[in-house]
């Protein structure tokens, strides 16, 4: 398969990629054959700002906007030309051009689009978009605007390129892109020590996980000699498991960093320290997911591996039970939030860790997630806009009469990810922890229960958020007099955003085989119908999830508005005492990674200058020792010499005596 | 008598010669150490000659004698030199080598 399209490599125009796995890609055309605009567009705005410097002052940002919109209407242009094709016809192919040829090793770049990408291009770009439109208000002030907006644009293009890549070597280009942008954005406001750590934080937790990722594509490279996703796909048909076990655990290493999952997470939380938008598109909505679509993108790999898809399963029903602990405790909105974003993706990697059950359900979670956390993060964003920049919600409290669009918007987020039918969540996560109950022995019990529990905590430290920051009595802080609405340009995308949440469930996700389903089961080879049974009836699941959702919101009311809410947090148990802390995360990464590496380093030092040197060294001062004594024997009478000599023959003599 | 007992006193010899070397400052008693030694050898390969009934060893004393008359010249002549130089017949005082 490989050889065909090597063989063509002359070809100047798209080259068509035979497939031997579910999916057979055609030749890009039409439109399609223009997708490379998708990444080219935002990559130019970013160029442009970032070149022309201070000229573009003016009119940068809203260029940038444009352009970000210019990629979503692409974007969309694909999806319908694609939309109009037959199912099997619908992946396409782009050819751009013969990127690496070394030897044997050929490798070109191109774009792989089929609705699994354009999913994601559609999510990004629209996302992205509203979020452009959103920062010309939020950062109008901002004397450093247009370098802004010039990092969201490469933010922009970095993610398309990985998302819409064609091989692992690209789809890491796109990877460090977006890892890059994000370190820029969260040292944003990198006069302050503080966010300036954050970033370096993510930027290394990240790297630990680009190792691991780097490390696959070098196994893939040793197995398969290719690194491409048609021959990938191919290849793990036919390869060892422990090799794909070896593949599949690093590239959920890799997904672990990008994605904030257990044990990697600890620089989401830190990473709130970016401007909110920032958080909203980049640690929410898009680049926090790309562990999740490297995932889904990978399942060949993940299918040829049970031990590897268990360790993904395992890793998200830890994290979306970690992050829905810590997110109980935060009153920093945004940290909350945060938490709340990495318990969310924890259940996305459950469900792509399920295998065919599950890859649909984990990117329309993505999906859903997508719109009603993004809406919040921006809600949260218009909040502390009125608000001083102040985060801690309780000092918040009484906000929906002040900020009624905020906290309209907000609330639909918040019945969105509570799952309360028909809002969007519903749509997807019951799904999900439908689907984790699926299965035989433990497995759907341990993993089912904690997707079910997560959801009962997920309700309550959302209803806590919302209600701590709208309800209630005010606590606000002496210097805040009169919050406001935030301005149009900020609160049209939560309008749409809350819109999406409201009606993107239903939508994708309606009938017996929704929408989203037949748009992506050709992708992964599905056929309708192979789903299993959960081992509880289904309704029993939804009333349960419902019961549990209305506790967990129940107590959230009783608790932060019925009760007085605090201005200074309770000391509080120690279970709420170690979620505030994160549970200890950091203090594990410090424990079991830093200190040892610290005393690893100094050991090492120490071993240098005393091992190495010392004996370098030592061994010049021994001779130098050695041969200061040594002259002493020179002094210079005849007669020592004369009793040397005689010494001498007397040991010779000796000797000779006593061999004979 | 044994031939053990020249044996015996070529060793005395030898031994007062050697102590004679090394504990005497003066060049010339020195010297006449070292002549002390010499003639001990002689005298052992004299001895040594008879015991084994060949005439090796007289041959070889006589050679050593030739040998220390040369000896002799040389070295005075150096004693000589150095008491001239430095107007001292010591051998301590002449460590001119000494760093």
């Amino acid at each position: 398969m490989h050889t065909l399209t090597n063989g063509l490599g002359a070809y100047a125009g798209p080259v068509a990629l035979a497939g031997e796995g579910p999916v057979t890609a055609v030749t890009a055309s039409g439109i399609t054959a223009y997708a490379w605009l998708l990444v080219a567009l935002p990559a130019l705005g970013a160029a442009i700002l970032l070149v022309g410097g201070k000229r573009t002052n003016a009119f940068g940002p809203l260029l940038a906007t444009l352009l970000s919109w210019g990629s979503f209407v692409v974007g969309l242009l694909v999806v319908i030309s694609m939309a109009g094709r037959a199912d099997a016809d619908r992946a396409a192919h782009l050819h751009l051009f013969s990127w690496i040829n070394v030897g044997s090793f050929n490798l070109d770049a191109g774009q792989r689009l089929d609705p699994l990408s354009m999913a994601f291009v559609l999510l990004i770009t629209f996302v992205g978009s509203l979020i452009h439109v959103y920062s010309l208000g939020y950062m109008k002030d901002d004397p450093d605007k247009r370098k802004f907006f010039a990092y969201l644009n490469l933010f922009v293009a970095a993610m398309l390129l990985l998302v819409t890549a064609d091989s692992y070597l690209l789809l890491y280009v796109g990877w460090e892109g977006v890892g890059l942008a994000s370190w820029l954005l969260i040292g944003f406001w990198n006069d302050n020590p503080a966010y300036a750590t954050a970033a370096n934080k993510a930027f290394i937790a990240n790297r630990v996980g680009d190792l691991g990722l780097s490390v696959a594509i070098m196994i893939m490279f040793f197995q398969f000699g290719h690194v491409d996703f048609a021959s990938v796909d191919a290849g793990a048909a036919n390869a060892s498991p422990g090799a794909l076990t070896a593949m599949g655990l690093f590239l959920l290493l890799g997904a672990c960093g990008k994605s904030a999952q257990f044990p990697l997470q600890s620089w989401l939380g830190d990473a709130m320290a970016g401007p909110t938008p920032v958080s909203a598109l980049i640690h929410a909505a898009t680049m926090v997911t790309a562990g999740v679509y490297l995932v889904v993108r990978s399942h060949a790999i993940f299918e040829g591996s049970p031990t590897a898809q268990l360790v993904v399963v395992i890793v998200g029903a830890i994290t979306l039970l970690f992050g829905a602990v810590v997110g109980c405790a935060k009153d920093d909105m945004k940290k909350a939030l945060a938490a709340s974003t990495m318990s969310q993706i924890g259940y996305m990697m459950l469900a792509a860790g399920l295998g065919p059950v599950g890859y649909v359900f984990a990117i329309f979670h993505l999906l859903t997630h997508g719109f009603f956390k993004a809406g919040m993060f921006l809600g949260a964003g218009s909040v502390m806009h009125g608000m001083n920049d102040q985060v801690n919600m309780r000092r918040f409290g009484g906000l929906r009469t002040v900020m009624t669009i905020t906290w309209a918007t907000f609330m639909m987020g918040w019945l969105a990810i509570l799952g309360v039918p028909p809002f969007a969540g519903y749509w997807s996560k019951d799904k999900i922890i439908e689907a984790a109950f699926i299965g035989e022995g433990w497995r759907p019990w341990v993993f089912g229960l904690a997707a079910l529990i997560g959801a009962g905590i997920t309700a309550f430290y959302m209803s806590r958020l919302f209600f701590m920051t709208f309800h209630g009595k005010k606590r606000w802080t002496e210097d805040i007099h009169h919050p406001h609405e935030s301005p149009l340009t900020m609160t049209i995308p939560m309008m749409v955003l809350a819109f999406g949440s409201v009606v993107l469930g239903a939508i994708l996700g309606f009938g017996q085989t929704s929408l989203l389903q037949s748009w992506l089961n050709p992708v992964f080879g599905i056929t309708a119908g192979t789903e299993g049974e959960p081992v509880l009836p289904a309704n029993l699941l939804l009333g349960l999830t419902l019961v549990l959702v209305l506790a967990g919101a129940g107590l959230a009311w009783v608790r932060y508005v019925r009760d007085v809410v605090p201005e200074i947090a309770p000391h509080g148990n120690l279970v709420t005492q170690a979620a505030r802390n994160d549970l200890y995360q950091d203090a594990v990464n410090e424990g079991a990674l830093m200190r040892p590496g610290i005393h690893l380093t100094r050991s090492l030092v120490f071993t240098d200058t005393r091992g190495i040197d010392g004996a370098a060294s030592g061994l010049g001062a021994l001779v130098i020792g050695a041969s200061t004594r040594l002259r002493k024997l020179q002094n210079g009478y005849v007669r020592s010499y004369a009793l040397t000599m005689l010494a001498g023959v007397v040991i010779i003599l000796g000797a000779v005596w006593v061999m004979q | 008598m044994s031939l053990s007992h020249y044996i015996y006193l070529a060793t005395i010899l030898f031994s007062i010669g050697a102590v004679t070397v090394l504990l005497r400052r003066n060049a010339i008693i020195v010297f006449m150490g070292v002549e002390l030694m010499l003639n001990a050898t002689n005298l052992a390969f004299v001895t040594f000659a008879r015991v084994h009934g060949t005439l090796d060893g007289q041959v070889i004393a006589l050679f050593v004698m030739v040998v220390a008359a040369a000896e002799v010249v040389v070295g005075l002549a150096i004693i000589m030199a150095i008491f001239r130089a430095r107007r001292s017949a010591s051998v301590d005082s002449a460590n001119l080598m000494k760093l």
